[in-house]
């Protein structure tokens, strides 16, 4: 059993090494956070494997270097005026690597695959918006079918369960890629394999070496192959951080997607602008437990969220790999308000902050003589134990009492999920698309999932129907704002931080530039000795 | 010898088996699975991978069915890397591991006899002075210090050596992962081989073979490193599961494509069979190991002999 896969390894080790010494200036060395768990598009939820798939297909839609949303296989599209049927005229130009053309008809293939229970897909929800789709995914399909339909080749309609006006940024999410279903027939699961896999994207998959690297080549078939500058990438897996600096400073890879907090001063000493520190569309927070006594008490609640010096928790402990966070959505996100609403003492300096918390404690019947006890629960990692620390110390002068919980993450998420026994619980949520809802759903009374405060609030709910209702974006985003104000005053999950992308990259590749989604297809850049 | 062989294969069949129903039910009682992250799954998208992998059974009935596969030469799909299977994903990796792990064993071997043979024959001169020096300097000094500052000087500063990577195993990207994980048992063997070497120098024999006027390169070579090779060679059964563990912290701040990592990683995202997988492929290294050792002995002692 075992001398299949050796034999297929031994073959692939010496084609590698026969590969070994090409590397020129034509190759891009990409380091990436680690091996993907799949390179199926429909099993696959997170940003390692969006890095990958983004090279390998297009979408409906895609994101240029500044993360704005740009045709892809769709030229263009309309929308109907009651925003529940989308129509997409497909390029006629769009080619697999084996030549098929791009049609309609894999949209729908596609669509319908992610939905079947059998694929077990991960983060099949995320396209619930589709008609049907949700009944379809929970086994409840029996005779419904998917708004999803091919006009003709060229034209592909989608309509949906209700108005979604994020429903194109959802699109460029890895779960919406098209896949080229002759493959997925002919081998099933093994269709992501090196040989059998067939992508639309600029790049096509050469060789998988688990832990190793991943090797990718240019598309000849793409419809923008002319503008392809970067003929072969190979993507390299990185779960020590600090390997790929080093990796990077001996001029072994020209781009780390990731940089160890505690490195950054030293590395921007030394590389100067070739560390690139960007907003990033993530949160970093304490979920308390507003189910439980005495959290349920907004007025403690928000006493531990005053006297948290979050600049100092930035600066100091995150050495400004983190941004401080004074509302629940990250700034500059999509389709919301100019005006954010913000903690309303977020512009107090800390002193009087503090002295307006101990007297909230104290109205709550906390203080020195009668202290409150704090268990912090958070996933192993330096950096949150650090932070927990620090909050620690701030949290002293209210008279808090303060233990620790640490967990490794999976037994972290399996408590918050289940057991939900936390006083205050560390955890973080970086956004699939660039709207306000992908953020301010985690706090709704029927998303336990996610809902790490036990915050139940109709009203809150309501208004979060009511947007959802509501096309005119405008009028959509005031909704919006209006629920993240009452959230902020309740603060059930207390926002800390905004997460920054942290990368390395080298004075060689052009094209990178920063953006809030941290999206760098390999197609638009360019290598130079 | 090969009766002897063949019982001790033999009785090894037991402790795997023992090892595989202890791993099993440990990895299963440590808290969290392999779908719990900082995104937390659907319900209903939960409920659908659980099926796909058998998770919805009772786990007496999960323990019999890994066990009825296992037999059949299945270790199963990995739970998180699904694109492969357990088997392809320790087949990739054995082969990174394997080299990484019989280089190191061969420098720990070959350095640590030599410089303890010079140590014990320069007995309390600069030169053996120097040798404990070190040698205490490879034991206190873990591996995850010595790893990365090799590769800061010679890979980032002197750029003599590639920082990282495997390159399909090219000799310069193995100097330095070979040496970080060969320093700490060059450091034992030498100390073992200075010590057993004093006192073989001292030993009856030895001094009769002096006596005789035998060259010296014979008196030590012949009649006493063989002697003093004896605990060395007890320690080889250690010394190589030390490396399988010191693998999977040199492969992590090298980025080798070892299975030390992949147990790594699999033990932290609950990858249950793959954590199977890399259990019972370092359970069966460590028992052939073992065994190796026995012979060994057997070969260099003539008193030991296995009926």
């Amino acid at each position: 059993m075992l001398f299949q896969p050796l034999k297929k390894t031994l073959q692939a080790a010496t084609i590698a090494v026969a590969c070994a010494g090409a590397v020129s200036a034509e190759v891009y060395m990409r380091g990436n956070d680690s091996d993907p768990e799949t390179l199926d598009q429909h099993k696959t939820s997170t940003v390692v494997e969006a890095n990958l798939l983004r090279d390998l297909y297009e979408g409906l839609v895609i994101y240029n270097t500044r993360a704005e949303v740009i045709p892809g296989v769709a030229t263009d599209w309309t929308i109907s005026d009651d925003g529940l049927v989308y129509t997409f005229n497909l390029r006629e130009d769009a080619r697999w690597s084996n030549g098929d053309p791009v049609t309609a008809g894999d949209f729908v293939f596609s669509l319908n695959r992610i939905m079947e229970p059998a694929t077990a897909a991960k983060y099949a929800n995320i396209l619930y918006p589709i008609k049907g789709a949700e009944a379809i995914n929970k086994g409840e399909g029996e005779g419904i079918e998917m708004g999803v339909r091919a006009v003709d080749d060229t034209t592909l309609e989608i309509t949906l369960e209700q108005p979604t006006p994020f429903f194109i940024e959802l699109l460029t999410h890895q779960t919406a890629l098209p896949l080229h279903p002759a493959s997925v027939e002919e081998h099933g699961d093994a269709f992501v394999r090196p040989g059998n896999m067939v992508s639309n994207g600029a790049y096509t998959l050469v060789s998988f070496t688990p832990n190793d690297k991943i090797v990718m080549q240019k598309n000849e078939m793409f419809h923008d192959a002319e503008n392809v500058a970067i003929e072969e990438v190979h993507f390299i897996p990185f779960e020590d951080r600090a390997n790929c600096a080093r990796r990077f400073e001996a001029g072994e890879v020209h781009s780390c997607s990731d940089i160890a907090a505690e490195q950054i001063g030293d590395l921007r000493d030394r590389l100067g602008d070739r560390v690139r520190v960007a907003p990033y569309l993530g949160v970093y927070y304490y979920g308390v437990n507003s189910a439980r006594e005495p959290f349920d008490d907004v007025r403690i609640r928000q006493a531990l969220s005053m006297t948290m010096d979050r600049e100092f928790l930035a600066e100091e402990i995150w050495s400004g790999a983190m941004l401080p966070a004074y509302s629940w959505v990250p700034p500059g996100i999509g389709n919301y308000v100019d005006e954010q609403p913000t903690l309303d003492y977020a512009d107090l300096p800390m002193l009087d902050r503090e002295d307006r918390a101990i007297e909230l404690m104290i109205e709550a019947g906390y203080g020195p003589d009668n202290p409150l006890d704090v268990e912090i629960s958070y996933n192993t990692s330096e950096n949150h134990e650090r932070t927990a620390n620090a909050i620690a110390d701030m949290w002293a002068p209210l008279g808090v009492n303060v233990t620790y919980q640490v967990r490794d993450a999976s037994a972290h998420y399996a408590m918050l999920r289940d057991d939900k026994i936390h006083d205050v619980a560390r955890a973080g949520w970086i956004g699939d698309y660039s709207d306000p809802q992908n953020f301010l759903f985690l706090n709704r009374a029927d998303n336990p999932g996610f809902n790490y405060g036990a915050y139940d609030n109709p009203e809150y709910d309501g208004l979060l129907d009511q947007a959802a209702a509501t096309v005119d974006l405008e009028e959509r985003a005031q909704i919006l704002a209006e629920a993240e104000a009452m959230f902020l005053r309740d603060v059930p999950q207390i926002p800390i931080l905004f997460y920054s992308s942290k990368s390395l990259v080298s004075d060689q590749l052009s094209g990178w530039d920063d953006n809030i989604q941290n999206v760098h297809p390999t197609r638009f850049l360019s290598l130079s000795n | 010898m090969l009766r002897y062989i063949f019982r001790r294969l033999l009785g090894a069949i037991p402790t795997l088996f023992l090892i595989v129903t202890t791993a099993f039910f440990l990895i299963r009682i440590a808290p969290g699975g392999p779908f719990d992250a900082e995104r937390a799954l659907e319900p209903s998208v939960l409920a659908n991978l659980n099926a796909y992998f058998h998770l919805d059974k009772p786990l007496y009935q999960q323990y019999f069915l890994y066990l009825w596969n296992l037999l059949q030469g299945d270790m199963g799909p990995s739970f998180f890397r699904r694109d492969f299977s357990v088997q392809e994903l320790l087949a990739a990796g054995l082969p990174a591991s394997i080299t990484l792990g019989t280089l190191a064993l061969l420098t720990a071997i070959v350095f640590g006899s030599i410089l303890g043979c010079i140590a014990a024959l320069r007995q309390n001169s600069w030169i053996d002075y120097t040798v404990v020096a070190t040698a205490t300097f490879g034991i206190t000094v873990p591996n995850f210090v010595v790893a990365p500052l090799l590769a800061l000087v010679f890979g980032v500063w002197l750029n003599l050596l590639p920082a990282g990577g495997w390159n399909g195993g090219a000799p310069a990207n193995l100097v330095m992962p070979v040496i970080a994980l060969a320093l700490p048992q060059v450091a034992v063997i030498a100390r073992m081989i200075r010590g057993a070497m004093i006192e073989a120098l001292r030993s009856d024999h030895v001094r009769t073979a002096r006596a005789y006027g035998l060259p010296t390169r014979m008196i030590v070579v012949t009649h006493s490193l063989r002697a003093a090779a004896l605990p060395a060679v007890s320690y080889l059964g250690p010394a190589a599961a030390g490396l399988l563990t010191g693998s999977i912290v040199i492969e992590q701040i090298f980025g080798l494509p070892g299975i030390g990592r992949e147990f790594v990683n699999a033990a932290l995202s609950r990858d249950y069979t793959l954590v199977m997988g890399t259990v019972i492929v370092i359970a069966v290294f460590v028992l052939i190991f073992n065994l190796i050792v026995d012979i060994l002995y057997a070969a260099l002692d003539p008193r030991v002999r296995y009926e």
